[in-house]
């Protein structure tokens, strides 16, 4: 009856034989890598650095560490939610922080108001602003306003969770789910792009794989090579969709003491050696959809310029350039690359950073999830605004947008794998912790008959430990006391 | 002790678990009586599992009147609830498991106290106990691991409804159908059971290139479907597509109810849905644009 690669689980007497990658007829313990694993626990982070390869010298940290003292954290991954209501309640953990009894509530919410901001390094155009972004063909977010050197998305939210058809709401929330835990996703933006997108890895444009960030628009890069660029070459143009520069008319040209070169660009002049709307949006040369570099150029000005002149066109981020020197009749004609002017495309590279998507989490704690912590819920929501709160995601920091309510940000790359599920609502499930002075919760009327200690957490079975992220603060450190500024 | 008994933090409901068995009891009466209920309820709990474990090859046979009888009232109550289905079809008595052990555990409370009702939920198929001019509002959910509501059922004394049962292939157990749930209200727990699973096999779309099926036994060796293949993922469907898989399921709905197997079903699929019932006001569907969803 058993396969090879079939484990059998004896935590109950049904001794089911469990397949790599499956779960036994609980669905609680499954084959992992053909261990026997528990696989909804309730994740604790403890604050020691990658257990078993520490920073920490070896014989130091035997000498101190004795495994009970590690200060553990209690996530709400894995603790469920009030809702449904056969899941037990949230849990409310006291602990010891030097001396003063500290608390954590841990939940897991229902998001139904919630999305992903997503920052995309590209200076490609991938859409027009307010356009859709789809998923598996059903719009899931949109376009929303460029950051320097990134596009953003903003995607799921109410309206496309539980305002349009079922099946939007069930692509959108499996696509927030899917980015949220890590996950790659496909998208396509109406009139634009079709992307490949996963947190923490370089976003994939048009089938073509980004690799670095812009270092600045074009006239920055002009102010910031000018001085390498000085006597190798007569003039350089930075192609950019944003604002293309020209050294020669440039302030930073001007100031070396360059020469008018009689160049002439496309585009709108917005001040000396600046150009806007030298090209449409696009995904070729500096974000612009130009693959020849010599379209955005006129003819030169025969009383100004001189054959032989020495141009370097180059985009951004140095993934295009090409060297061009005039001839008789004044026309450009395409040459290699100087070896004195290699070094500097190559610098323009290296100043640019590699491009990622970043996924932002955002979401509302609303009046329910509030009330699973107090009986008032909006003294929960004064206790966060004075800081005596603090809100975690899975352990790690948010950012609580200021006004009304609990309204908070998160790096899902700072949170432990796999930390959101959803609810088919469709909603997403995510971590939320709130941790504060025992006697503060009292005083805002927390439900003090069911704080139990960390200990009682620690005799179950039904947990499972994890370091906390190296980057984030440790999440029971330094909350403000009472009265403190 | 391996099985865990608890009562959940509002004081009124015991939450018991055992291995797979997840149960939620909610007893209604003089709090000595319902006292009484749960001692009764914990310690008939102790021992179902592996009273059930002991006999598992024979539960995961194919149900036949020429076996010899089942041991143990649990198992009893498997083998009694898939008996009609036995020469017309592959079913075994695991179709009923989760229904007869809700069963086993109300008739454990109402035997030992005297409840003016009680319930019995494991995993969404329910038994329960009604006193007369007593009712339960039950909801009515669009999958079965998962809470959203798109109806309720409303369920009187008079009614000789004691049981609810839920299947669909997203849910804890396989399924060889597409439903995303089926709801079936019985006589008792365990035959709305196997009739939801049976409902929930017939919801289906034969070959059709977007359901992807693999062996039940690729999945998970021991399983009592071995080769038959089992739904794993349901791509895009047409609303042809969805009428089709629901009249299928319908129909044997239908014949069900004519059968007197079942009283009610509600066939659920990509938000569509479909009631086979005895009276009109049986089951309730809630609207799509009156639907509460449960905020954070």
């Amino acid at each position: 009856m058993p396969d090879d690669d079939a484990i059998r689980c004896d935590a109950c007497p049904v001794l089911c034989y469990i397949k790599p990658g499956r779960t036994g007829a609980c669905d609680r313990y499954g084959n992992r890598d053909g261990q026997l694993v528990r696989l909804d626990p309730h994740v604790l982070l403890d604050r020691a650095v990658s257990r078993g390869d520490s920073v920490v010298p070896f014989l130091e940290r035997e000498g101190s560490w004795d495994g009970n003292i590690v200060p553990t954290f209690v996530t709400a991954i894995g603790a469920g939610t009030t809702y449904p209501d056969y899941k037990p309640a949230p849990f409310i953990i006291s602990s010891q922080v030097d001396n003063v009894d500290m608390l954590t509530v841990v939940t897991e919410g229902i998001f139904s108001y919630c999305g992903v901001k997503l920052k995309i390094d590209t200076d490609r155009h991938l859409g027009p602003e307010t356009n859709l972004v789809r998923a598996q063909g059903e719009p899931v977010g949109h376009v929303t306003t460029s950051e320097y050197g990134s596009q953003m998305l903003s995607l799921g939210g109410v309206r496309h969770l539980t305002g349009g058809s079922r099946h939007e709401g069930t692509v959108t929330c499996e696509t927030l789910l899917n980015l949220c835990n890590g996950k790659a996703v496909e998208l396509s933006i109406d009139d634009g792009a079709t992307l490949t997108v996963q947190a923490g890895n370089p976003p994939v444009v048009d089938n073509v794989q980004e690799e670095r960030m812009r270092v600045g628009c074009g006239s920055a890069t002009i102010g910031m090579f000018a001085k390498q660029w000085f006597g190798k070459v007569d003039d350089v143009v930075v192609v950019d969709d944003h604002i293309t520069g020209v050294l020669s008319e440039h302030q930073a040209g001007k100031l070396l003491g360059i020469a008018e070169t009689g160049i002439k660009l496309k585009g709108r002049r917005s001040t000396p050696g600046r150009y806007f709307q030298v090209a449409e949006p696009g995904t070729a040369w500096g974000g612009t959809n130009i693959h020849d570099p010599l379209s955005i150029l006129k003819d030169f000005n025969p009383k100004v310029a001189w054959p032989g002149l020495r141009l370097l066109m180059v985009s951004t981020t140095g993934e295009h350039h090409a060297y061009f020197e005039l001839d008789e009749a004044l026309h450009p004609i395409l040459k290699d690359l100087p070896p004195a002017l290699t070094e500097s495309v190559a610098r323009i590279k290296e100043n640019c950073e590699p491009a990622l998507c970043t996924v932002l989490f955002m979401g509302g704690a609303g009046g329910s999830l509030r009330a699973g912590v107090t009986e008032n819920p909006v003294r929960l929501t004064h206790s966060v605004r004075d800081t005596l709160t603090r809100v975690t995601c899975g352990g790690a920091p948010v950012y609580v947008w200021p006004g009304g309510g609990i309204t908070f940000m998160v790096d899902v790359s700072r949170m432990p794998q796999n930390a959101f599920g959803y609810v088919p609502t469709p909603a997403l499930v995510a971590p939320i912790e709130f941790t504060l002075k025992l006697k503060d919760y009292a005083a805002l009327g927390g439900y003090m008959d069911h704080v139990r200690s960390l200990d009682s957490l620690m005799s179950g079975q039904l947990r499972r430990h994890m370091s906390a992220h190296e980057a984030n603060p440790w999440p029971l450190s330094s909350v403000k006391k009472q009265g403190e500024p | 002790m391996r099985a865990q008994i608890t009562l959940l933090p509002d004081g009124r409901r015991l939450h018991m678990h055992d291995g797979p068995i997840d149960l939620i009891v909610e007893a209604f009466g003089s709090p000595a009586q319902v006292k009484l209920a749960y001692q009764s309820a914990s310690q008939r709990f102790l021992n179902v599992l592996d009273e059930l474990c002991s006999q598992l090859p024979a539960l995961r046979t194919q149900a036949s009147p020429h076996l010899p009888p089942m041991s143990g009232s649990t198992a009893k109550r498997m083998a009694a609830a898939v008996a009609p289905y036995a020469d017309r079809t592959f079913i075994t008595p695991m179709a009923a498991v989760a229904g007869a052990v809700a069963e086993e555990i109300l008739d454990a409370m109402t035997s030992a106290s005297t409840l003016f009702k009680a319930y019995v939920n494991d995993g969404g198929d329910i038994a329960l106990h009604l006193a007369v001019e007593e009712q339960f509002v039950v909801g009515m959910v669009e999958r079965p691991d998962r809470p959203s509501l798109f109806g309720t059922a409303t369920i009187y004394s008079h009614q000789p409804i004691r049981g609810l049962a839920t299947s669909g292939w997203g849910g804890r157990s396989f399924s060889l159908g597409i439903a995303d749930a089926v709801t079936v209200l019985a006589h008792r727990a365990s035959a709305a059971d196997a009739a939801a699973t049976l409902i929930a096999n017939a919801v289906d779309l034969p070959n059709h290139p977007a359901i992807h099926r693999v062996p039940a036994r690729n999945i998970s060796p021991d399983s009592d479907l071995r080769d038959l293949l089992v739904t794993q993922n349901v791509g895009p469907l047409s609303p042809e597509d969805v009428n089709f898989a629901l009249a299928s399921g319908s129909a044997l709905a239908a014949q069900l109810l004519e059968e007197g197997l079942i009283y009610a079903a509600a066939l659920h699929l990509r938000g569509e849905t479909r009631i086979v019932s005895a009276q009109d006001d049986l089951l309730t569907l809630t609207d799509c644009q009156t639907r509460s969803f449960v905020h954070a």
